[in-house]
């Protein structure tokens, strides 16, 4: 497409069964009751001219442009603040309206630059557009008067300015700020003439303030008072193409829009379903690394890991890899060889990474980086389900009463979500939140949750059951539809299990730190809604679990999946909108990664290596025989390694050395393996211990579909040519065919016919439907032709929903003397994971280090002051870092983000996993920490190791 | 593989499944049946059992048979 702008109806769209009819401009036009007059008329292509209405935000009546005539009424109302009536006949475009109108824009005028030419709006700005609308040719007060020209520019954010100068203080940016984002960082200071839009306090700037750099203001505005600086630069766009985020999970959905294959912008797409027109300052903003000098865009290859690179051409990089991974396999056998795809790849891309090391390597040892987050999700809710997936679409939360938050911190991993949720909030619905951490979502502005359980990191599974026993023994539950849904014996056993009374609040108090009345009040109100709750259509409110890693990522994340589940059908919150078991994925594609048959025991669509029948679709498609044994989980394949009997992996976009768990253990068994092969778009952690490096593709450069959290598969969309001359799909084929497997893919679209052809559940899935329809929802089959926004609504999966025992075990990472204090670890909104991307961009001035967040009491005793550098140190490593002072985590735990190399914290987390699928604890550390003076000797040693193994021999070697 | 590691693996299976009651031993089996690379499989088979807990180690003969 090329370039224009997105439409905009001026008011938010209305859902009401009751539908109305009015006549504009004589033009009959039927719209849901509760629509206004302005959208009415926008959505039977009209214009009515306006400047402080936008779609995105509640009708605001200050501007006075789209005043309208209406039979009957006195006066010229504003049609943004006028609902539709039936009957109502209309005119927008009178000559006692020109009139009007223009006395306005002409006031408006008279206090604003008219440097239209040089203005970096120049044809893409509303009061430009507007004043063109009501014809305006002349301001008769002159330009002399008091007026708020020749302001300075606020130039503190990376990415956008703000121009007073340029402002008509209409307020879209504050309320998109509030409604749209629910930061409330904006607001319009002083009164009548003096008014002035200002970010937080009246000394603060855009960066100092509690701005997020979502860009909902920037969007919302109709001037270039709110202008992204790269369009300041670069100029209006040419074109925009339609593509999904690659950072986590919630899958929004951009306009990329370009000048040839130069990015200007990345604009939240308003039809998106994930995120209805919203945005992050990832998404939106950090999309500079594509771009980065770091980028390597040649193969290069190395005979050990102590040789400097060799830039070589991919032919030469292809056989050098094809004829060391055909010794290795002719020497040790196809077990010795595996793989890991790229949960930041797409699905086309992974299920060729799969296919590679099935049909190509000989055995199942593939896995992916849900291993380390959401594999328990996997497990869990296909033992209690029959799915391994989330239960709802991201509206759902929009219909909940009742939201439950545990071990997620959506304000900073999901902020896209956050803000629908924020948003529910601010409508009435209660929160619960249980996490050893005050999260922001716990007290932010106009939001409070009604309870914060500050657990104990690891004692998630004795929380869930304490608040099952309270359900349970209060005679909460919702026997109806447990006895219509579920296995009543398989209940029965659960709920005697959890009413003994060792799974009571109180007896569990001393484990969870949890004050068991709190317990139990935040259990009542999540069966019942509270005292006093009430709905006209229910007896029960809806309510809903959201959750994240803080669940997994531990010794019992699987047994806590689990008891999620157990509470969801308990109460009868399965199965319609506002309810629902909700993981909230981490990466974009770990929901499509987990699809394609990611793990080492499973082919696409969940179903076991063992199945000789689901084998032998594949063995009849691909002419191959698939081994039956389930292959190596990452784990597994660091030990085999050590061990001698793994010795080549295939990465493909993922990060082990940073992101996995026990740094050292990674390192050596990376070191014992005789060819590591990284495709990556840097020479990562990773690549210090790689022989051959692959360079990788942006999302940018390519075509394929992401999965978000929903289920959702949306379409990604190549906007540029990729830097390194393939992108990912396209290397993976060009490795495949030098093992001689003669794959002749030429497009994404054919790998996706395959998948659709092997995997029941996207049966009905293709590029052309995608295009067609914008997303669809798996499962998409004969069953669910349109996709599945809500799954189990006639009825689980499995057939009936499995109430599955879970009983606290205890972690065995213990604290003690010498290491007193528990260490859990996560994330913060500007940064993304290892920092691979975010680190090269702006975000940067939002957060340059990883700290450690210590209560004052400890760092009090310990004589350590906010900003002291300080060693952290567990039993398996030590590292230092600088200290953050704060009761946002309690006594005892302390807390840090694991996105930059030189910190490493996973230097200091260790090898205890989920029970079930061997999911790192990444949550749960025993640490000490003491006042130190500077780096450890691992981090002296790595950094020179590290930079010793970046070596690029810059002459061919002889 | 590392012995000791591939013990603390099925204890840990074990103690979890173990609110299963009758069905632990089965279940422990099936898990590691399902889940377990044959040479995973192979070195806790060949190994030394002692330091199994008991549902891990009738899980083992299980999957012996």
């Amino acid at each position: 497409m090329g370039y224009e702008r997105q439409p905009d109806f001026g008011t938010p769209e209305v859902c009401a069964d009751k539908l109305v009819s009015l006549t504009i401009d004589g033009r009959s036009v039927t719209v849901p009751a509760g629509t206004s007059v302005m959208r009415a008329a926008a959505s039977s292509g009209g214009s009515i001219p306006s400047l402080c209405a936008t779609d995105s935000v509640k009708a605001f009546g200050s501007c006075r442009m789209c005043l309208v005539e209406v039979d009957g009424m006195r006066g010229t109302p504003a049609s943004c603040t006028t609902p539709v009536a039936e009957g109502m006949v209309v005119r927008t475009q009178t000559e006692k309206l020109a009139r009007l109108r223009k006395g306005v824009m002409e006031l408006y005028i008279s206090d604003h630059p008219l440097d239209c030419l040089t203005c970096s709006a120049n044809k893409d700005c509303e009061l430009q557009d507007t004043a063109a609308e009501v014809g305006l040719r002349d301001v008769r007060y002159g330009y002399d008067g008091a007026n708020h020209l020749g302001g300075k520019p606020d130039l503190s954010n990376p990415y956008f300015l703000f121009a007073p100068d340029k402002c008509i203080v209409c307020s879209r940016c504050v309320r998109a700020c509030d409604e749209v984002q629910g930061t409330l960082a904006l607001s319009v200071n002083g009164r009548g003439f003096a008014s002035k839009i200002g970010a937080g306090q009246a000394a603060d700037s855009f960066l100092s303030s509690e701005c997020v750099s979502c860009g909902a203001c920037v969007q919302a505005c109709p001037t270039s008072a709110l202008m992204e600086k790269s369009v300041k630069e670069l100029g209006k766009p040419e074109r925009a193409v339609i593509t999904t985020c690659a950072y986590c999970g919630v899958g929004c959905t951009f306009r990329a829009e370009l000048k040839g294959e130069q990015l200007v912008r990345m604009v939240p797409w308003k039809d998106g379903k994930a995120n209805r027109g919203h945005s992050c300052v990832k998404g939106r903003f950090a999309w500079g690394y594509a771009r980065h000098q770091d980028r390597i865009t040649t193969p290069m290859i190395r005979d050990s890991v102590d040789e400097p690179w060799r830039e070589v051409s991919w032919d030469e990089a292809l056989a050098f890899t094809a004829a060391r991974l055909g010794a290795i396999k002719a020497q040790y056998g196809p077990r010795a060889l595996g793989g890991i795809t790229s949960s930041r790849c797409t699905n086309e891309e992974t299920f060729l990474v799969q296919k590679l090391v099935r049909a190509g390597f000989g055995s199942n040892n593939v896995d992916t980086c849900a291993r380390v987050c959401h594999s328990p999700t996997g497990y869990g809710l296909s033992k209690t389900f029959g799915t391994s997936a989330g239960t709802q679409d991201f509206d759902s939360v929009m219909a909940a009463d009742v939201v439950l938050v545990i071990g997620a911190n959506p304000t900073d991993g999901h902020p896209v979500f956050a803000s629908r949720l924020k948003r529910r909030l601010r409508q009435g619905a209660r929160l619960i939140v249980i996490d050893p951490r005050r999260i922001d979502l716990v007290r932010s502005p106009h939001i409070e949750a009604a309870h914060h359980l500050a657990l104990q990191p690891g004692t998630n599974v004795a929380v869930l059951t304490a608040m099952a026993h309270v359900i349970v023994t209060e005679g909460l539950t919702d026997e109806a539809f447990i006895r219509e849904r579920c296995d009543w014996d398989e209940y029965q056993d659960w709920a005697r299990f959890v009413a003994e009374e060792r799974h009571s609040p109180e007896a569990l108090e001393a484990v969870t730190r949890v004050p068991a009345a709190d317990l139990r009040a935040a259990a009542r109100l999540f069966a019942t809604g509270g005292p006093g709750w009430s709905s006209d259509q229910r007896s029960r409110p809806n309510s809903a679990i959201y959750y994240g890693l803080g669940v997994t990522e531990h010794s019992q994340g699987s047994s806590t999946v689990m008891a999620i589940a157990n509470l969801a059908m308990a109460t009868g919150n399965i199965g319609r909108p506002g309810v629902g078991v909700n993981p909230l994925r981490g990466q974009n594609n770990v929901q499509g990664s987990c699809d394609m048959g990611s793990f080492p025991h499973e082919l696409p669509g969940y179903r076991h290596v063992s199945g000789a029948a689901v084998r032998e679709e594949f063995e009849a498609d691909w002419g191959v025989a698939i081994d039956p044994e389930p292959g190596l989980r990452i784990p597994n394949m660091l030990d085999a390694a050590i061990d001698g009997s793994f010795r080549a992996i295939y990465i493909q976009g993922e990060d082990i050395l940073q992101s996995d768990p026990n740094t050292h253990h990674v390192a050596a068994g990376l070191k014992a393996m005789d060819c590591v092969i990284v495709h990556d778009l840097f020479l990562n952690e990773t690549a210090n211990y790689a022989h051959v490096f692959l360079p990788g593709s942006t999302f940018l450069e390519k075509d394929g579909t992401f999965t978000n959290a929903e289920r959702r598969i949306q379409l990604v969309r190549k906007v540029m040519e990729p830097a390194n001359g393939k992108a990912d799909w396209e290397v993976t084929q060009a490795l495949a065919n030098a093992l001689g497997l003669a794959w002749n893919y030429s497009h994404p679209r054919e790998i996706m016919d395959e998948i659709a052809r092997l995997t029941p559940t996207f049966a009905g899935v293709s590029f052309d439907r995608l295009e067609a329809e914008g997303s669809l929802q798996w499962p998409v089959n004969a069953a669910n032709p349109n996709g599945s926004p809500i799954m189990h609504a006639d009825g689980f999966v499995r057939g009936k929903g499995k109430f599955i025992v879970t009983d606290y075990v205890p972690t065995d990472e213990k604290t003690g003397p010498r290491y007193p204090l528990l260490l859990t670890t996560g994330r913060v909104l500007s940064q993304y994971n290892v920092g691979a991307q975010t680190r090269r961009t702006a975000n940067n001035v939002w957060h340059q280090e990883d700290l450690l967040e210590i209560h004052p009491l400890d760092a009090e005793n310990r004589g350590i002051k906010g900003g002291d550098w300080v060693r952290l140190a567990s039993r398996t490593g030590e590292t230092t870092l600088r200290a953050e002072v704060t009761d946002r985590v309690a006594p005892g735990v302390v807390y840090t983000t694991f996105h930059h190399p030189a910190t490493q914290a996973n230097v200091v987390t260790t090898d205890y996993s989920d029970w079930a699928t061997n999911c790192p604890e990444y949550k749960v550390t025993a640490v000490q920490v003491l006042p130190s003076n500077g780096p450890s000797e691992w981090q002296e040693s790595y950094a020179s190791w590290s930079e010793k193994s970046r070596r690029v021999a810059r002459e061919p070697a002889e | 593989m590392d012995l000791e590691r591939l013990t603390y693996m099925a204890n840990q299976i074990a103690r979890n499944l173990a609110p299963q009651g009758d069905a632990a031993i089965d279940l422990t089996c099936q898990h590691i049946r399902d889940f377990w690379d044959p040479r995973m499989k192979a070195a806790i088979l060949t190994g030394d059992r002692s330091g199994l807990n008991p549902i891990a180690r009738a899980a083992v003969e299980r999957l012996e048979g």
